[in-house]
């Protein structure tokens, strides 16, 4: 059947599961359309995140880098963990004391109502441990809002976007950092542009790369002794 | 295939909009004005899922049906008012003159889109939906006047079969219709089109619909699609006569024609 012969094309030149391999006009095109669509309608995840894989072509090898050098990067790089619901162990995790990543996380997810898998996976990245990284940089965002102690509404996003964007160099959170405060309030925005990025940029730029963090192996560390350890500073 | 279309149903029009830049819209409105139908006539549209071309037959049949009346009322000058005024009624009644259009699609959410559009824009009359497949129509032999299908074709799987129950339920004297893209012969013109359609369409399809797979079939199947002469004589297979083909814009779009005698 016609649809079987273009699958078995494809896999000649799939790296990966939902590869898409494209060409540099079309990464060009996508990059333009995703980030008018996203902007057009914020429902749109999956645009942010076309944003992303197409417009990472630098960010992306110099995160892997950063991993690659670092002992625990290298670890999770080999390992390849996922965060999964399937994966996780919610009920052990919900046993953990109050105050560990654990605790806080799961709390977190229940909180706003949120779930690790309704991450997108990669579809335009060309090169499979890449696109692995990005996989890990969507995974692991949840986590950033559990170290940060940012919720989910537009300005907690906001501020993760912001700390993201100094920590990954990535231009779909540069974007993303830049235009998601349009649609907040004038308040809001005070908060934001006086208190929150502030604390955001100077935690970004003093933590260590937070994607050299084995997070699965730490599930029983206090969130507090984390941060410190990371460098990233209390939030107001 | 029927996978694609269940995704692509909701966007369709959007879509199509989008990557023919609303030329889709004069494409099909060409189909009816060379169909010209005239009241009274009873149309089976094939593949019609959103309804396109059975809204433009509508159209094109209440607009002959007005004339015919106005040149009525102009010859009947000397009616009393009485007289006029029953005649009026009755042809309000009939507004289409007794047409009528079938849409056949093989996918449901495709129809349901069709029965929104159709109860959005005003359409109540004279217009039927059936869930069905081109290759083994759910209708009785010799029944319709004109049979269409738009941007369908390609996608059956059997076109041989689609055109032999074409032909099969088609009145004799009926007419067969077919909009369906097709080969451009033109070099220049043809790199272009490539160029367009495999570099534009399928970020269209992830950037409007989320879907780049099945829109990057979508242009696949096009250039796998049998071309024009080849067509031609597939339906002269089936038994119809008098076939004969019409490209549009430089053959990105032909429409062929041919009757059951």
């Amino acid at each position: 059947e016609e649809e079987e012969e273009v699958e078995e094309e494809e896999l000649w030149h799939q790296l990966y599961p939902g590869h898409i391999p494209t060409s540099p006009l079309q990464k060009a095109l996508l990059a333009a359309g995703s980030a008018f669509m996203a902007l057009y309608d914020p429902y749109r995840h999956d645009m942010v995140a076309v944003l992303g894989e197409t417009t990472g072509c630098l960010a992306l090898p110099n995160l892997r880098d950063k991993m690659k050098h670092h002992p625990e990067g290298y670890r999770i790089l080999q390992e390849r963990p996922r965060i999964r619901l399937s994966t996780l162990d919610m009920s052990r995790l919900r046993g953990l004391p109050d105050g560990s990543l654990g605790r806080e996380y799961v709390r977190f997810l229940e909180v706003n109502k949120v779930s690790p898998d309704t991450r997108m996976p990669p579809k335009f990245v060309d090169d499979e441990e890449l696109a692995y990284v990005i996989q890990r940089y969507r995974e692991v965002h949840d986590l950033m809002h559990t170290l940060l102690g940012m919720p989910t509404n537009m300005l907690g996003e906001v501020v993760v976007k912001w700390f993201e964007a100094v920590q990954t160099g990535l231009p779909m959170c540069v974007l993303g950092a830049a235009f998601g405060p349009v649609r907040l309030s004038a308040r809001k925005l005070q908060v934001l542009a006086t208190e929150l990025v502030p604390w955001a940029i100077r935690s970004g730029l003093n933590a260590s790369c937070v994607l050299n963090v084995y997070y699965e192996q730490r599930w029983e560390q206090p969130v507090e002794s984390l941060r410190e350890e990371i460098g990233i500073f209390p939030p107001p | 295939v029927y996978q694609v279309f269940e995704s692509v149903a909701k966007k369709y029009d959007v879509m199509n909009d989008s990557m023919t830049l609303g030329i889709h819209r004069v494409w099909k409105d060409f189909l009816v004005h060379k169909m010209n139908p005239c009241p009274g006539t009873l149309l089976l549209d094939v593949a019609g899922g959103t309804g396109d071309i059975a809204f433009r037959f509508i159209n094109y049949v209440r607009s002959v049906r007005e004339r015919q009346l106005q040149r009525k009322l102009k010859q009947h000058q000397n009616l009393s008012w009485q007289e006029i005024f029953e005649n009026y009624q009755e042809d309000k009644c009939n507004s289409l003159g007794d047409s009528q259009v079938v849409v056949c699609d093989i996918n449901r959410e495709m129809l349901k889109v069709g029965k929104q559009k159709a109860q959005h824009l005003g359409y109540s009359e004279g217009l039927s939906w059936v869930l069905g497949n081109a290759e083994e129509l759910p209708f009785d032999d010799d029944k319709f006047d004109v049979y269409t299908i738009a941007f369908g074709i390609r996608n059956v799987t059997r076109i041989d079969l689609a055109l032999q129950e074409a032909y099969r339920v088609l009145k004799p004297g009926g007419r067969f219709l077919c909009l369906e893209f097709s080969h451009v012969s033109n070099p220049l013109l043809s790199r272009l089109y490539d160029l367009y359609s495999f570099q534009v369409i399928p970020v269209l399809g992830e950037v409007i619909a989320g879907d780049w797979r099945s829109y990057q079939y979508l242009v696949e199947s096009i250039r796998q699609f049998p071309p024009q002469e080849e067509l031609k004589a597939m339906i002269e297979d089936a038994g119809f006569f008098k076939v004969d083909y019409e490209n549009l814009n430089f053959g990105i779009v032909a429409i062929h024609s041919g009757f059951k005698l």
